[in-house]
């Protein structure tokens, strides 16, 4: 596939030479500079988040499956910075940036990563099912392709009970590149399309669904493209760009809002490491490991930003920094969170009481006796 | 009370609750300009318009998982899966999904579907069109799976569905959608997870649901007139399974049969004798026999399927030997 977007600079390229001159460039002229500084920050906190976790799996604090979002910092902080508070947004199973830039505490993302109470999802979701009602983060979703039709629903909940506008909610939902080659994928587009529903499909692709190449995976590679047995519009943008990805959704879901148009937008994304953190990633060549990390967001936006005189190096070192801090905190703040009690195994069982629900341990004497 | 069809109770059930609560919404194949492929929601696309009535293409993993999404919304979709076999190429949206978000996400969504879906063999529609597999859904933590035996608890279950805050799947069954009984009047809700005895006894505890129930509760009435006292157990929830009720009975009768129409292995008669074991072990006269569908994929042929299926002429073979011996 020739990747047209991903065009992302190096910092060789954008670092000046100290006393060079800067000016703004035109791409950046427009922008509020905190706006510019706000997603160094976030990129560098979920940066540093993952690292973290990665190192903090390796220690065992984490269990089950551990996804990182390393080199997708641009595309997480754009998208999430274009969707409204109203919106919803469901998530893949490599979400941890998403619920960080989407305001969750990082000690709460930390706490369900370990596992305890305090997390997000109570400690009952882990890294893949992290969900916050109250910012409209309707979950990681573990099964690839899976979220598509529940958000898919939510868009029609939202037709079912508003009109359209500037002000109406809309739905995005997240998706991998594997994910469009699932009958989930398509039967939601369609859905999508026929019932004229508010809902953003984005897909990161990353280029690797696990470690099959999306070349080798999808008849149409070029997968902001297969919206169109639906008449879906689909847009492809650099994802190591956090201005490309936030102006490309929220063009997208303008006009999800206010047309009911269904979009797709892909965002051309690399994975710094492997698909999850135990995935050594031997598939891909050392040549191409260092290519991508060429590639690197974050210090590509860096420089970028020191490059047009918004952010000093020392400024940008000083947020590094208090990315770290926060960090720390949060794991000090996982670490010192409360398991969930056994007595609670049942709590979620159901939402509405049940005559005759299970509540037996392993081992234990079934109940055949009324109570 | 009213007699009415098992078919019209259901559609009652439906339009009462769409008239009560504006979320209840209907989605489905063929459910509004079709009026269902068996009827149940005739006339109700007319009533309520295409906002409440919703018609989908053929899209089980789409409309079920859409359903999904919007009853995380608050919204209270009622799911008509055409039949049974077709949940199948649901069954990740159903058990992954469905099943797994109220807990999963710690308690912060709740998931208020229905799923209406019929089952049964008996009507020669071959190996993929008359499948029992509701086994395959009671088995799931996370669902409640009930199968209304008579028109009175088809319309009090779904009622009670409808209502319920959880994931609800609603058996149903093509044989039973012309039968005929008595219905209260207004709202009626039966409640989830209690089996009932819709006859009393004293030789023999029949347990079944759905079709099977009906059928038990025809041969024991019929045995009444040989001298045999059979007491029938309608489960009518799967999940949650009554097993204090199940239990009461066969300590009073000391025996046990099963019918059902799944399979027998694994099936639901498996559980039920499990349950009767560990719940009534010395009060057991005789073993618990088990009445099912033979273990092959339903053929078409009338005299094969026939064969397959269990009946009441098995069913009543099954009791007299149970009590062959008898004390």
């Amino acid at each position: 596939m020739r990747r047209r977007a991903g065009q992302g600079r190096t910092g060789e390229e954008a670092g000046e030479a100290p006393g060079a001159e800067r000016a703004v460039p035109a791409e950046l002229a427009g922008e509020k500079p905190e706006v510019l500084v706000g997603y160094y920050r976030q990129m560098a906190l979920i940066r540093a988040f993952e690292l973290r976790a990665a190192e903090m799996y390796a220690k065992a604090r984490i269990g089950g499956y551990c996804h990182l979002n390393l080199g997708e910092e641009a595309t997480v902080v754009g998208l999430v910075d274009a969707l409204e508070a109203r919106d919803y947004l469901f998530a893949t199973y490599r979400e941890h940036g998403y619920a960080l830039a989407r305001g969750v505490e990082p000690g709460r993302v930390m706490a369900e990563l370990f596992g305890r109470a305090t997390g997000v999802s109570g400690g009952w979701g882990g890294s893949m099912h992290l969900f916050d009602a109250a910012r409209r983060l309707l979950g990681g979703y573990g099964i690839v392709g899976g979220q598509l039709p529940p958000a898919t629903g939510a868009a029609l909940a939202i037709a079912y009970r508003s009109e359209p506008g500037p002000q109406a909610e809309a739905v995005v939902c997240l998706l991998g590149d594997g994910a469009t080659n699932t009958g989930a994928f398509h039967e939601s587009l369609n859905l999508a399309a026929i019932w004229k529903l508010p809902i953003v499909y984005v897909c990161v692709n990353n280029g690797l669904g696990m470690g099959t190449p999306v070349e080798a995976a999808s008849g149409e590679p070029e997968l902001y493209r297969r919206g169109c047995s639906y008449r879906i519009v689909g847009e492809r943008v650099d994802g190591n760009d956090p201005l490309a990805v936030r102006d490309a959704a929220r063009r997208a879901l303008e006009a999800a809002r206010e047309q009911r148009q269904p979009r797709l937008l892909e965002a051309v994304s690399y994975r710094l490491r492997g698909h999850s953190v135990v995935d050594p990633a031997r598939y891909r060549s050392r040549e191409e490991t260092e290519r991508l990390r060429a590639l690197d967001p974050l210090p590509a936006w860096r420089s970028r930003l020191i490059a047009a005189g918004i952010l000093s190096l020392e400024e940008a070192q000083r947020i590094d920094a208090e990315a770290e801090e926060a960090v720390s905190a949060a794991v000090a703040f996982a670490e010192e969170s409360p398991d969930p009690p056994v007595s609670e195994l049942f709590a979620h069982a159901y939402a509405t009481p049940v005559a005759n629900a299970p509540r037996a341990l392993p081992g234990d004497p079934l109940p055949t006796e009324r109570p | 009370m009213a007699e009415m069809s098992y078919r019209q109770a259901l559609h009652d059930a439906l339009r009462a609750e769409m008239l009560r609560d504006e979320a209840v919404f209907l989605i489905g194949e063929e459910i509004g300009v079709f009026e269902g492929s068996y009827k149940i929601t005739a006339g109700l696309l007319a009533e309520f318009g295409p906002r409440r009535v919703r018609d989908t293409p053929i899209s089980e993993a789409g409309f079920v998982g859409a359903a999904v999404g919007a009853a995380m919304l608050g919204l209270r979709p009622v799911v008509e899966i055409m039949t049974i076999n077709f949940s199948l190429l649901a069954i990740d949206q159903i058990v992954n999904h469905a099943a797994k978000v109220h807990a999963m996400f710690g308690g912060q969504a709740t998931v208020p579907l229905v799923i209406r879906t019929p089952g049964g063999g008996g009507q020669q529609l071959g190996a993929t069109h008359s499948q029992n597999i509701e086994v395959y859904y009671a088995h799931m933590p996370g669902l409640k799976v009930v199968a209304p035996a008579t028109p009175a608890d088809a319309k009090g279950l779904l009622t009670a569905a409808i209502r319920d805050d959880d994931p609800v799947l609603v058996v149903e069954n093509l044989a039973l959608y012309n039968t005929r009984g008595e219905v209260p009047d207004g709202p009626h809700l039966v409640e989830i997870g209690t089996a009932q005895v819709t006859k009393a006894g004293r030789d023999v505890t029949v347990v079944a649901y759905s079709r099977a129930a009906a059928i038990a509760l025809d041969v024991a009435r019929r045995l009444e007139e040989d001298g045999i006292s059979v007491e029938v157990v309608d489960l009518r929830s799967l999940r949650p399974l009554d097993r204090p009720t199940i239990c009461a009975s066969v300590r009073k009768t000391t025996r046990a049969v099963v019918l059902e129409d799944d399979w027998l292995s694994y099936g639901v008669g498996a559980e039920v004798a499990a349950t009767i074991q560990e719940g009534a072990f010395d009060y057991l006269d005789a073993p618990v026999r088990r009445v099912a569908a033979a273990e092959v994929p339903l053929p078409y042929s009338k005299p094969l399927e026939s064969a397959a299926l269990p009946d009441a002429a098995a069913l009543e073979r099954a009791i007299r030997e149970t009590l062959d011996g008898r004390r």
